[in-house]
């Protein structure tokens, strides 16, 4: 296939000329320019528009997402919580689902009693407001910046008491860790993994991964029970051994495996899919190279 | 070796060459070894890269009894409580049995210690792996054909016996995995009536775990076990020498030749070095990826169970058959519970095991076919056994993806309940959409086979006719190339007939339908016949 010589109409001389000097380079261009001369649109319009719109679409969701969601991390205090902005913030975004007195519907259950951890904990890691009915309420960006947290979780802590939000020598993330990764085996270990890396529950439920966690919310997690963890309250694991549970998995975060990649820490499933395809795969690779044949 | 040099045009042999023929005349007055090399030295391997997984198999075997060995001089298999006083911090004064603590102190304390644990672990599923792949080329490729059934039942209780070595190595240490592990195992020991209790307290020294259990494994794991398997290597060697190399059809190869590199020096050299690939690839893994961190697990303790505790991967497809089994599979026999759900699991993995251990012996059988084989069949030329290959994988796979189910559940975000379903239909009728599919697909293979031997490939040349017609121009195959598409054996389904006494008894009515499901659809080798018509109508 030959491309066919740019036309040299004496009519559009100069216009020829013109485009030719453009075009120099490849003479790819020089027919495209021709196309638009004839009137008729580079069969690549319409996909660079419909790119061009999927891009801005995406792009202005991104943004308008990211705008919303909360931007600063800066813990807030529960003592300067301003429950009058709380109830504001609650009935715009809660009241819905969960009664304009945080009553509970037959949609979402009663806040009275849940405490101030529990909403601290649900709203600080983004599980509320929830994004979508499912088997249950997932992790993503919170929605509210930290002090609207607070807010939130002092205007529901007087409606009724419950459990509160931890005082901060429990959270230091210093302990015993030995203490701490035994209560973890024993109590944690079977939903969350021995490295805290998540597992399966029933009906498409399961126990989040544990890595990255503020403290805060480990330990809210176990004082208040959310979604299908079980209540861990102060009589079953004391308030130290909570901080001693914490204190293990800040270690476990700090300190990466000691023997390399830890391939997410799932055990021999991942070692086992490791080795078929990384391990067997490259040396099969190296056993078709030495014997090829040479060409 | 230097009978093959030239001779050197000087006569005066240096110092270093008197002293080799001195040394080898002196091992060879002594021991005749000259034959024995000159018999081994000329042992022909030929090449083809799927010839070289039994090699990788016997490398990593290598590596692990190098680093095993190595292990063994620093681990305690026993049971006694003591206090870890080790370089972990988050168990550092926990109680622990000295088999846990001497596996994390030479994980710690130990210069190099860590490294040499991962590359034993990780040579251990390389080696079985590599067993795997090497047992699905013997199969596809025929290999298994007289003479060398014997042969495929030596490796298949290699195979077992890595299994079992893999086992026992990964409940030595003692840690929460493989204490969960071995109970698993408890449990199925104890579900086989009458007995199993009995077995159980016998394995365990009492009831479980007791304090006897991890000596006793390592007693299996270093001593017995690697005995067995290292006899049955050296019997599954020297039959491979035997029965000699199996080999692809070509040019020049025969039924009764092998064409490739002699041991001396070429596959010798070759095969050192490939050793050392092994070894590198292994290392390099061992150095850079955590393998089995007992550290994470901590001791054993009966109560915890951590989420995601699966055994090794060559264990999966056993702890896949429990996890397939609907729940509610027992039976009430007055005071005596029927465990169907561990019982049904056991039976099927057994009748699973021996259908591969035998499959060699059930083939030769259908197919009366006494000759033997010595060139390797492309699997597509042989459908009905590539087929039941393809049925045994896809089954085996099923078993397998069932043991990794709950991480399947989590990482695909599905519900572990309808993960099981859908592993528990593809167990049972992948198998046989597997089959069908891949006969015909053999079929469809052999067919464009014959296609190209007979009319040649299209060469994507148009040419056009004075007449106007665009014809494209096929090119034949060179005499080499065609070999390989039409040098098979066409097999044809055994005749029912009277025996010697004049009757048709039953084995034959049943051989016969065997074989008539094996062979009624094939697809016939083209003949000398064919070729010369073929190639006279063309041209």
């Amino acid at each position: 296939m030959t491309d066919p010589a740019p036309t040299t109409n004496p009519r559009d001389r100069s216009d020829t000329s013109q485009r030719m000097a453009k075009s120099a380079s490849s003479p790819r261009t020089s027919r495209s320019a021709r196309r638009t001369r004839t009137g008729r649109r580079s069969p690549l319009a319409s996909v660079a528009l419909l790119v061009i719109g999927l891009m801005a679409t995406g792009g202005a969701y991104a943004a308008f997402t990211s705008a919303a969601s909360a931007e600063d991390n800066g813990s807030a205090n529960i003592a300067d919580a301003d429950a009058k902005n709380g109830e504001k913030l609650f009935q715009a975004n809660c009241a819905t689902c969960h009664g304009t007195n945080g009553e509970g519907t037959n949609q979402a259950p009663t806040l009275l009693g849940v405490g101030a951890a529990s909403v601290d904990f649900q709203v600080g890691t983004g599980r509320m407001p929830m994004a979508v009915q499912g088997p249950q309420a997932e992790r993503k960006p919170p929605q509210f910046t930290d002090a609207q947290v607070k807010d939130l979780a002092a205007y529901v802590a007087s409606l009724a008491p419950g459990p509160e939000i931890p005082a901060d020598e429990y959270l230091t993330g210093k302990g015993d860790v030995t203490e701490g990764a035994e209560l973890f085996r024993i109590n944690c270990a079977m939903c969350h993994n021995v490295s805290g890396a998540g597992g399966a529950l029933t009906e498409g439920k399961f126990a989040p991964s544990l890595k990255g966690v503020s403290a805060a919310h480990i330990y809210e997690a176990m004082l208040t029970g959310p979604q299908n963890m079980p209540v861990f309250n102060d009589q079953n694991i004391s308030p130290e051994d909570k901080a001693n549970v914490i204190a293990y998995l800040t270690y476990l975060d700090d300190h990466a495996s000691p023997g390399g990649l830890d391939l997410g820490d799932l055990g021999p499933v991942s070692e086992g899919l490791f080795v078929w395809i990384f391990a067997l795969g490259s040396i099969v690779a190296i056993t078709v190279w030495l014997t090829a044949k040479s060409n | 070796m230097s009978t093959t040099t030239a001779p050197a045009p000087n006569e005066q042999a240096t110092r270093g060459t008197r002293f080799t023929s001195w040394a080898a005349n002196y091992v060879d007055e002594r021991t005749s070894m000259s034959g024995l090399v000159k018999e081994l030295g000329r042992k022909i391997f030929p090449d083809h890269w799927s010839f070289m997984l039994g090699e990788v198999a016997l490398y990593s075997f290598v590596v692990i009894l190098l680093s095993g060995s190595f292990l063994t001089f620093f681990f305690q298999a026993s049971m006694a409580e003591v206090e870890y006083d080790g370089s972990y911090v988050p168990l550092k004064g926990l109680e622990m049995s000295a088999a846990m603590q001497s596996t994390l102190n030479i994980s710690f304390d130990l210069r190099g210690g860590l490294l040499i644990r991962q590359i034993h672990h990780w040579a251990a599923l390389l080696f079985v792996a590599s067993i795997g792949l090497h047992m699905l080329r013997v199969f596809f490729t025929g290999a298994f054909r007289k003479p060398r059934e014997v042969n495929w039942l030596v490796g298949f209780l290699l195979f077992v016996l890595a299994m079992a070595e893999g086992f026992t190595g990964y409940s030595l240490p003692d840690d929460l995995l493989s204490g969960n592990g071995l109970r698993i195992i408890d449990g199925m020991v104890k579900g086989v009536p009458f007995f199993g209790t009995w077995i159980s307290y016998l394995l365990f020294g009492g009831e479980f775990p007791g304090t006897q259990i991890v000596g006793r494994l390592y007693t299996l794991h270093i001593l017995l076990l690697p005995a067995i398997l290292v006899a049955l290597l050296g019997v599954h060697m020297l039959l491979l020498i035997v029965n000699k190399h199996t080999q692809f059809a070509g040019p020049g190869r025969t039924n009764d030749n092998v064409v490739g590199s002699p041991i001396m020096p070429v596959f010798a050299a070759k095969a050192g070095g490939f050793f050392f690939i092994v070894f590198g690839v292994i290392a390099l893994v061992a150095a850079t990826v955590t393998i089995n961190p007992i550290w994470a697990y901590g001791p054993y303790d009966p109560s915890p169970v951590s989420a995601g505790t699966q055994p090794d991967w060559y264990i999966g497809f056993a702890d896949g058959a429990l996890r397939l089994i609907p729940p509610g599979w027992e039976l009430m026999l007055g005071p005596y519970t029927l465990s169907l759900n561990i019982l049904v699991p056991i039976l099927v993995l057994l009748v699973f095991l021996a259908v591969v251990a035998v499959y060699p012996f059930v083939e030769a059988w259908i197919t009366n076919d006494k000759r033997e084989h010595h060139i390797a069949d492309r699997p597509r030329n042989a459908p009905t056994r590539t087929a039941i290959g393809a049925a045994g994988v896809t089954f085996y796979a099923g078993l397998w993806s069932a043991a990794s189910s709950d991480l399947i559940a989590t990482h695909f975000k599905l519900s572990i309940e309808s993960v099981t379903h859908v592993i528990q239909a593809v167990t049972i009728l992948g198998p046989i959409v597997a089959f069908f599919v891949t006969k015909r697909i053999c079929l469809a293979l052999q067919k464009k086979d014959r296609e190209i031997a007979l009319h040649g490939f299209e060469s994507g040349r148009i040419v056009r006719l004075p007449g106007g017609e665009y014809i494209e121009v096929h090119e034949q195959l060179s005499e080499y190339e065609r070999w390989r598409l039409v040098s098979f054996e066409e097999y044809h389904p055994v005749m029912v007939r009277p025996d010697a006494r004049g009757r048709i008894t039953q084995r034959a009515k049943l051989r016969a339908s065997l074989s008539s499901w094996f062979f009624e659809d094939r697809i016939a080798p083209v003949t000398q016949k064919e070729l010369e018509s073929s190639s006279h109508g063309h041209h």
